[in-house]
C-alpha cells in the first residue's frame, strides 16, 4: 500500500527563437567558434548598457497567452547576482516580482486521466555561458551569454513522473506551434528543474528538494522516479530529507547533492536600473493574440469531432505544426479529411523520411495535394497510381494533372478495352479458370492481377473485377 | 564673452571657443594647440592625468588637414579636450583609476568619446579620479591623488578632480566628468571653473563604467558658460544603445546664452543655507544673488522640506546599485587577477580584496548590506520611497522659480589627507548636490568668488527636467555680473 503522496514542481526553461540575443545584436545561432557571438554588451565589458530586444517581451507574452496566464500590464527587470565565471556580469538580469506572464495552466492527459497543471509564472531573462573544464584550466565561452530565455514555473500539481513527462510534451508542442522556441533539447533549448517532496497522506506537505540537469524529458521521468523513491526510503526509515539542491546524473541513474541548506541562495535581487519599466497596453497584448496559432490539443478535437478521424490519425498529424497546416490547407482546398490523412501518414511521411527531409522542405503545395485526391477521386487515376504521381511530385515541380499526362497514367475506365483484356487473359489462363470454376472464388484475384499488369496499372481495378466475373460466370 | 583674447596672448588660458575662433581665422593651428597643452601636461605636479594620448598629435594634424580641405566638422573640431578616465576609449586604456583595471584597454568606445571624436575634437588623454568615482577628493586614487590648482596643499574635489583640475590648470580646452552626487560640480566648484550634471537622461551613459546606474550622467567642466553650451550641444542626444537616453530634440543652448537676468525667477531654498555652510560661502552665494537681482531678476527664499533625507537615500541607492555594478570585476575576463589561489572562490575573493581600494570595498559592503534579504524594504525600498518625495519637493518649487541657487559646496577646498578619517563626515560634504540626483534634474556649479584664503567658492544652479537652457542663462549672466 503507498502511503505517501508525491508533490512534484516544475521550471522549465526554453530559450526563445529570436534572431539576436535579449541585449544587443548579436547572433542567438547555436554553436560557432567559441566567443565568436558575442560583443562588449553581452561579455560584460565595463562600461555597456543592456537594449532589451522588443521580440523577447513579444515571445514571452505569446507563450504566456497560448499558456492562458494573465499579462502583466506592468513589468519590470532585475538583478540577481552571484559570482559565476560564466556570468560575465556577475548578475543575470531576470524577473522578480514583476513577471510578464502570471497564472495560467495546461490541460494534460496522463495515464488516462485528464489533469491541470497550474502555471504559476513565465519570465524573461538571460542566458549564461558555458565553461569547458580541461586538464589543469578551465576555459569560458560566452556565445550563449544573452541568449533570451523564459523560465516557466508550474503550481506543485504533479503526482507523478507520467505527468510530468505529459506536461514536458504538452508543452513542448505549444512552444513550437507558437513558435517562440525550436525546443531543441540537444541544444540545451528546453530544459527543466524538479522541486520534489513526498509527504503521508493527511500530514502537511514534505521538506523538498530540487533537481537540476535535467536535459531531457526521459532524464526528467527518471530523476522523479528516482527521487521520489529515494525520498520515501529514507522516511520509511524514520530519517529526515533536507532541503539540498541535487544534480542529476543521467548516465549513473542517481543524483547527489549540489548544496544544502546552509549555503541558501542569496541573490541580492534588485530592480535593474538601466531598462525600463515594461508598460504593456491591451492593444499589443491584443495584437500579439491574434497572432497566435490554433494549438494542437484544439487541432485533434476537432478533427476527430468534426472531420471524424481516429484519433491515430489527429496525434500523427499535429505532430509538427506544419504538417497540421498542410492537412488543414488540402482539406480547404477540397479533399476528403480521411484521404489527405491517408496519404500523409502513408507516402508523404514515407517519402520524408526516405530523403530525410524535415517536414518543412516538404515540396508539394496543399492546392496540389487537393488536385492529386481529386483526380483520384474522380477515377481518373488509381489510388496505387497516386502514390507514384506523389514520388514524382517530390522531385519535378509540376503539377499532378501535368504528371498523369505526361507519362500516360490515367485510370483506363473503357469497359471495351476492359473486358477485351479479360478476355485474353481468361484465355491464356486456363489452369486458373478452371480452379476459380471448381470453387476457388478466390483465384479471379490472380487473373485480376494479370489484367492490371497488361494495362500497366491503369486499368481501373473495381471494373476489372466486375467483367471477368460477368465473363467467367 | 565680452572682450574675446586672440592668439597674442598665451594660447592655453584661450576659453574652448576662444580657440575655435582662432583656429577658424587661421591665427593658430590644432596641432600648436594641442602641441601647447601637452607640453603643459607633461611639466604639471598636480596628478592630474592618468594617462597621456599618444596619438594626439596625429588626431590634430588630421583636425588640420580637414581645415585646409574645408571639411571643419564644427565649432569644436580641433579642439584638444581631455576625459574622466571612467568613460570607455577604444584603444586607450580605462582604469577608473583602480589597481583592477590599472591595465585594461576598451575594445569600444563611450558614445560621448565617439561624439566628440566625430565633431573633430582631440583627445588629450583620461583624468585622474576618485576609484570607481567613489569620493569627493579625488584622493581614492590608484595612482595618487589630485593636487587642487589653485593650492597644491588640498584637495581638487571629487570624484572627477583631474576633469576639473585640467580646466583649472589649462591642461585642456575642456574636459567631461561624471556626475553621481556632485562629481562634477563639486570639483569644478573647489577648483574655480564650471561643470554642469545635465538631466538624467540628456547625455548617453553607453561606454562610462558605472557606479550607481540610476544616478550617473556625464557633464562637461569648462572655462566658461559658452563653452558648456557648445559641448553640451555636441554629446547630448538620443543614443540608441543606452536606453534611459532621452529622444527630447536640443534647444539651441548658444542661443539661451543670451537670454539674461532679467525676468528671471531665482528661488534660495532655506535648507541649502543653514547649519552646515561656511559663513564665507553663504555669504558669496547671497552676494551673487544680490548681483542678479540687480540685473532685474527676482530672488525669493523658498524650501525644500525633504532635503535632510536626500543624503541618507543617496547612500543607500548608489552603494547598492555599486556593489552590483561592480561584481564583474573578478579577475575571470579582464583587469587585475590575484597571482596565487588554490580554487575559484578564492581567486575572486583575493582578486577584489587586492584590486579595490577601501573606499570601494566600503561602498559593496554597504550595498551587499542593503540589497541582503530582509533588508531590502527597509532600506533600498525606503530610500526609492524618499526619492520620490524629494522629486516631489522639487516639482513642487519649479512651478514658482526658473531656477534655484545653493552653495555647491559647503566649505572650499580643503587640505589633502584632512579628511580622510572619517567617511561620514566626508559623505556630509555633498549635502548640497546628491539632491540633484537622486531627482534626476539638471544643475551647475559656477564660480562665485573667492573665500578669505584665496580658494575658489561654487555656486549652483539648478533646473526643473530638461532645463540645460536656463541654467545656461542664469550661469552667462551670473558671469556677466562679475564675481564678488
Amino acid at each position: 500500500m503507498d502511503e505517501f503522496k508525491t508533490v512534484i514542481g516544475l521550471e522549465v526553461h526554453a530559450e526563445l527563437d529570436t534572431k539576436s540575443k535579449i541585449y544587443c545584436g548579436c547572433t542567438t545561432e547555436f554553436g560557432g567558434e567559441e566567443n565568436t557571438h558575442v560583443c562588449p554588451i553581452c561579455s560584460g565589458m565595463p562600461g555597456v548598457l543592456p537594449m532589451l530586444n522588443r521580440k523577447v517581451v513579444e515571445y514571452c507574452v505569446r507563450a504566456g497567452l497560448a499558456l492562458n496566464c494573465a499579462i502583466n500590464p506592468y513589468s519590470r527587470q532585475d538583478r540577481k547576482h552571484y559570482f559565476y565565471p560564466d556570468l560575465p556580469k556577475a548578475f543575470q538580469t531576470s524577473q522578480f516580482d514583476q513577471p510578464l506572464c502570471l497564472k495560467g495552466y495546461v490541460d494534460i492527459v496522463a495515464d488516462g486521466q485528464p489533469k491541470r497543471i497550474g502555471i504559476t509564472r513565465i519570465h524573461i531573462e538571460e542566458d549564461a555561458g558555458k565553461l569547458i573544464h580541461e586538464v589543469g584550466q578551465t576555459r569560458v565561452d560566452y556565445n550563449r551569454c544573452g541568449v533570451p530565455l523564459i523560465e516557466i514555473v508550474t503550481e506543485p500539481d504533479f503526482e507523478n513522473s507520467a505527468q510530468v513527462h505529459a506536461f514536458l510534451e504538452a508543452l513542448r508542442e505549444i512552444l513550437l506551434y507558437t513558435e517562440v522556441s525550436n525546443c531543441k533539447m540537444e541544444e540545451g533549448s528546453l530544459r527543466c528543474d524538479v522541486n520534489l517532496s513526498i509527504h503521508r497522506v493527511g500530514e502537511p506537505f514534505g521538506t523538498r528538494t530540487e533537481m537540476k540537469n535535467l536535459n531531457s524529458f526521459s532524464a526528467a521521468v527518471a530523476a522523479v522516479q528516482y527521487e521520489a523513491q529515494r525520498q520515501r526510503r529514507v522516511l520509511s526509515a524514520g530519517g529526515k530529507i533536507t532541503q539540498d539542491t541535487l544534480r542529476w546524473d543521467d548516465a549513473a541513474g542517481n543524483n547527489y547533492v549540489m548544496r544544502s541548506k546552509e549555503d541558501a541562495d542569496e541573490y541580492f535581487y534588485f530592480p535593474e536600473p538601466d531598462i525600463m519599466p515594461m508598460v504593456l497596453s491591451d492593444g499589443y497584448i491584443d495584437r500579439i493574440r491574434q497572432t497566435l496559432p490554433e494549438l494542437p490539443a484544439h487541432r485533434r478535437e476537432r478533427y476527430v469531432s468534426q472531420m471524424g478521424l481516429p484519433l491515430y490519425d489527429a496525434q500523427l498529424l499535429t505532430v509538427s505544426k506544419f504538417i497540421s497546416d498542410f492537412f488543414d490547407q488540402t482539406v480547404a482546398a477540397g479533399a476528403q479529411p480521411k484521404s489527405v490523412s491517408n496519404f500523409i501518414m502513408g507516402d508523404i511521411m514515407r517519402l520524408l523520411n526516405e530523403r530525410g527531409w524535415a517536414a518543412e522542405k516538404l515540396p508539394i503545395s496543399a492546392q496540389s495535394m487537393a488536385e492529386l485526391l481529386s483526380l483520384i477521386e474522380k477515377g481518373a487515376i488509381s489510388n496505387s497510381m497516386g502514390s507514384k504521381v506523389i514520388e514524382i511530385m517530390f522531385d519535378e515541380a509540376k503539377s499532378p494533372t501535368d504528371i498523369v499526362q505526361e507519362r500516360g497514367m490515367a485510370q483506363v475506365s473503357d469497359a471495351g478495352a476492359i473486358r477485351e483484356m479479360c478476355r485474353q487473359v481468361i484465355a491464356e489462363n486456363p489452369k486458373i479458370v478452371d480452379d476459380y470454376k471448381g470453387g476457388k472464388v478466390k483465384a479471379i484475384t490472380a487473373l485480376v492481377g494479370q489484367v492490371m499488369k497488361m494495362s500497366r496499372g491503369k486499368a481501373n481495378p473495381s471494373m476489372v473485377n466486375q467483367l471477368l466475373e460477368e465473363l467467367l460466370n | 564673452m565680452s572682450q574675446h583674447r586672440t592668439a597674442g596672448e598665451d594660447l592655453a588660458l584661450l576659453t574652448a571657443h576662444e580657440a575655435s575662433r582662432c583656429l577658424a581665422e587661421g591665427k593658430v593651428s590644432s596641432v600648436q594647440l594641442t602641441q601647447r597643452m601637452l607640453d603643459r601636461i607633461s611639466q604639471s605636479q598636480n596628478n592630474v592625468f592618468i594617462t597621456v594620448n599618444l596619438k594626439a598629435l596625429e588626431e590634430a594634424a588630421a583636425a588640420d588637414a580637414r581645415r585646409a580641405k574645408g571639411e571643419v566638422r564644427g565649432p569644436l573640431d580641433g579642439i584638444p579636450m581631455a576625459l574622466k578616465d571612467n568613460i570607455s576609449t577604444q584603444g586607450l586604456r580605462t582604469t577608473c583609476a583602480s589597481r583592477m583595471l590599472a591595465d585594461f584597454v576598451p575594445p569600444y568606445s563611450a558614445t560621448v568619446a565617439r561624439r566628440l571624436s566625430d565633431a573633430g575634437c582631440v583627445l588629450l588623454g583620461k583624468l585622474n579620479m576618485d576609484e570607481f568615482a567613489m569620493g569627493s577628493t579625488s584622493e581614492n586614487s590608484y595612482f595618487g591623488a589630485v593636487k587642487n590648482p589653485k593650492d597644491p596643499q588640498r584637495v581638487a574635489g571629487g570624484s572627477s578632480g583631474g576633469s576639473a583640475a585640467a580646466v583649472a590648470e589649462n591642461l585642456a580646452y575642456f574636459t567631461l566628468g561624471s556626475d553621481t552626487g556632485g562629481s562634477v560640480r563639486q570639483p569644478a566648484a573647489m577648483c574655480g571653473v564650471m561643470g554642469m550634471k545635465p538631466t538624467y537622461g540628456r547625455i548617453s551613459r553607453y561606454g562610462v563604467v558605472a557606479f550607481a546606474s540610476s544616478l550617473d550622467q556625464i557633464g562637461p567642466i569648462t572655462k566658461d558658460a559658452e563653452d558648456c553650451a557648445l559641448v553640451l550641444a555636441a554629446i547630448a542626444g538620443k543614443d540608441p544603445y543606452d536606453g534611459s537616453s532621452l529622444a527630447n530634440p536640443l534647444p539651441d543652448y548658444l542661443a539661451a546664452l543670451e537670454g539674461g537676468a532679467k525676468g528671471l525667477r531665482i528661488g534660495i531654498p532655506k535648507e541649502y543655507m543653514g547649519e552646515g555652510i561656511s559663513p564665507e560661502v553663504r555669504a558669496a552665494v547671497e552676494a551673487m544673488a544680490k548681483t542678479l537681482e540687480d540685473q532685474g531678476a527676482v530672488v525669493e527664499s523658498c524650501s525644500l522640506p525633504r532635503t535632510e533625507y536626500a543624503l541618507s537615500a543617496y547612500y543607500v541607492i548608489s552603494s547598492a546599485e555599486a556593489c552590483s555594478n561592480l561584481g564583474r570585476y573578478d579577475g575571470v575576463k579582464y583587469g587585475y587577477r590575484t597571482k596565487e589561489y588554490k580554487n575559484l572562490a578564492e581567486m575572486i575573493e583575493k582578486t577584489r580584496s587586492e584590486g579595490f581600494g577601501d573606499e570601494v570595498k566600503r561602498r559593496i559592503l554597504l550595498g551587499t548590506y542593503t540589497l541582503s534579504a530582509g533588508y531590502f524594504d527597509a532600506y533600498y525600498k525606503r530610500a526609492q520611497q524618499a526619492r520620490t518625495l524629494i522629486m516631489e519637493d522639487f516639482r513642487k518649487v519649479f512651478h514658482q522659480y526658473d531656477v534655484l541657487l545653493t552653495p555647491t559646496s559647503p566649505v572650499t577646498a580643503w587640505p589633502l589627507g584632512q579628511k580622510h578619517a572619517n567617511p561620514l563626515e566626508l559623505y556630509a560634504m555633498d549635502v548640497c548636490t546628491v539632491s540633484v540626483n537622486v531627482a534626476g534634474l539638471p544643475a551647475c556649479s559656477v564660480p562665485c568668488g573667492l573665500d578669505s584664503q584665496g580658494l575658489p567658492i561654487g555656486a549652483q544652479f539648478i533646473a526643473n527636467t530638461l532645463g540645460e537652457a536656463v541654467l545656461l542663462r542664469a550661469a552667462a549672466a551670473a558671469e556677466k555680473g562679475g564675481s564678488v
